[in-house]
């Protein structure tokens, strides 16, 4: 089993197929989603994570590459500018999951553990350099 | 055992001058005692880098032909103060961009403003410059639109009324709902701290009676040589202090002043903080002159020698109550949590301690190339200075 996290775009011709249940029903994955925004009529941005047999896996993204959907594995909808970043730690005490953290106690430069980012976006709310941002 | 100036400068400039950061040498003395470090070491390196909003830069932008005396301005649409010479304006950092909403749309964004156009400027890009005037016969034009970067003013010179706050609150919220302060978004019922210094990096927590920094000292402002050239606006030397002289709440402050056009841009940031305003985060260096055991003694000062006061934001702040929660060490709140009304709290900090250190490097390593000498400050900062409140009076009859 694996776990992988993908974010997707769909553009407006995709935004009206039930492209999600068929990755539950025919891959067997498991589906655990992120943030949606998806809009009849509008195009449609998905961030979530997928588990499954690596043999389904592939194969459910084999599935999504025969739609107009442009998929991003591995990453987040979420984006932290490492260059940008002061090492303030102010973000620190506002993640949930720690995916903001100092890499060193001594130095306190921050670091971001794609991984662990739940998207809860209270580092974007919060960040005083703009230093994350959203991809939708 | 003490030194002169003049033979501190004399090590520098022959490249033999000893220079620690006000992180190494605790270690240092702790190792070699005050006597024998005193004689060793000449410099010690101090940083900050954070938010301080009483920042600002004046610009000359030289003459447009015909010649235009600017009555108003505005760069990237964020407005100058224009009361001065033709061509001449004040940028402050807290100004917003024309038609941003505020807190009207609350908690509000505050995407754009002074400080981001500093930023921008010391970074080199290009910004428009949008000028009226009500016309002159000696200064004919009466507006200006162009596009300009920093190269094309004659000077831009930072003049900061206050800036490296000798220490600061610890802010947290107590009320119900969040609150959006100049110390950042805070949770309601105690969920979260913040507080903004450097501890034991911090200037004037490494000289707390200012018996070296004193209008007149040579700074490393972000990048660029700059100078102290007053008291700082609030400046208020007659607070609360520990045992080792070290205030437990704001006390003093530097005007600091310095060419925008030798700065480097990770050192001069544009900040925006939600539901509160824009800013400008900035990193200063300090270098003290090893003059004497005791000026040395005081540049030993760790995070848990240093106390702050938490302060409730939602009431006591705004209120002026002069309450404070609880005291604590920047030991305890470099530490990540406190405990305060019997549950552990999550910190963070608004002042970047990384790079307070970063500066303290870069600092010594131009002292060590004999770059940066140190001056004598010609005047000392105030004492014993309190600082007024205002009182609401109605008109003098």
């Amino acid at each position: 089993m694996k776990t992988q996290k993908i974010y997707l775009y769909f553009p407006k011709s995709e935004t009206d197929k039930p492209i999600i249940c068929h990755l539950i029903r025919n891959y067997d994955l498991t589906i655990n989603i992120f943030r949606a925004k998806v809009t009849p009529e509008e195009e449609g941005h998905l961030s979530l994570e997928v588990t499954g047999t690596e043999e389904n896996i592939a194969k459910a993204f084999q599935y999504l590459e025969g739609f107009d959907v442009i998929i991003h594995t591995g990453a987040k909808a979420v984006h932290w500018e490492g260059q940008r970043c002061t090492h303030c730690g102010n973000c620190l005490s506002h993640c949930p999951t720690a995916a903001l953290h100092f890499a060193d106690p001594n130095t306190r430069e921050v670091q971001f553990d794609e991984e662990k980012c739940i998207e809860c976006l209270s580092c974007i709310t919060n960040c005083p350099f703009g230093v994350c941002s959203s991809a939708f | 055992m003490s030194k002169t100036y003049a033979e501190i400068n004399e090590k520098i400039a022959s490249g033999k001058a000893v220079v620690l950061t006000a992180e190494e040498v605790i270690d240092y003395v702790d190792k070699k005692g005050v006597e024998q470090a005193a004689a060793e070491i000449d410099v010690v390196t101090t940083a900050t880098f954070g938010p301080m909003c009483s920042s600002g830069c004046f610009l000359n932008f030289g003459h447009s032909t015909p010649k235009m005396r600017i009555s108003e301005a505005w760069i990237e649409d964020v407005r100058a103060y224009c009361g001065i010479a033709a061509v001449d304006v004040y940028l402050g950092a807290t100004e917003l961009r024309h038609n941003d909403p505020a807190n009207m749309y609350y908690p509000g964004e505050f995407r754009y403003g002074g400080g981001h156009v500093i930023e921008d400027l010391v970074a080199g890009k290009k910004l428009q410059l949008f000028g009226l005037s009500y016309g002159t016969d000696d200064y004919p034009r009466r507006e200006i639109r162009t596009m300009f970067d920093i190269n094309d003013l004659n000077q831009a010179i930072m003049s900061n009324p206050r800036n490296c706050y000798q220490n600061y609150n610890v802010a947290t919220n107590t009320s119900d709902k969040t609150i959006y302060t100049y110390l950042g978004i805070l949770k309601p019922r105690i969920r979260n701290l913040t507080y903004s210094s450097a501890g034991q990096l911090s200037p004037l927590l490494n000289d707390p009676l200012y018996q070296t920094i004193g209008i007149g000292t040579s700074i490393w402002l972000a990048g660029a040589r700059g100078i102290v050239y007053a008291e700082g606006t609030q400046h208020c030397s007659k607070v609360e202090r520990g045992d080792n002289d070290v205030p437990v709440e704001g006390a003093g402050t530097l005007a600091l002043s310095g060419d925008m056009k030798k700065m480097q841009s990770e050192f001069v940031r544009g900040v925006s903080l939600k539901g509160y305003g824009v800013s400008l985060a900035l990193g200063v260096g300090i270098p003290i002159p090893i003059l004497n055991e005791e000026i040395l003694m005081r540049t030993t000062v760790r995070d848990r020698d240093i106390s702050a006061c938490i302060i409730d934001y939602a009431h006591d702040y705004p209120q002026k109550t002069g309450k404070v929660l609880q005291k604590c060490t920047y030991e305890q709140l470099r530490s990540g949590t406190i405990e305060i009304q019997g549950k552990e709290v999550k910190v963070s900090s608004m002042s970047s301690y990384n790079k307070a250190l970063k500066i303290c490097e870069l600092l010594k390593a131009e002292i060590q190339d004999g770059k940066f000498l140190l001056s004598e400050a010609s005047q000392r900062l105030p004492l014993n200075q309190s600082m007024q409140a205002l009182n609401i009076q109605g008109p003098t009859k």
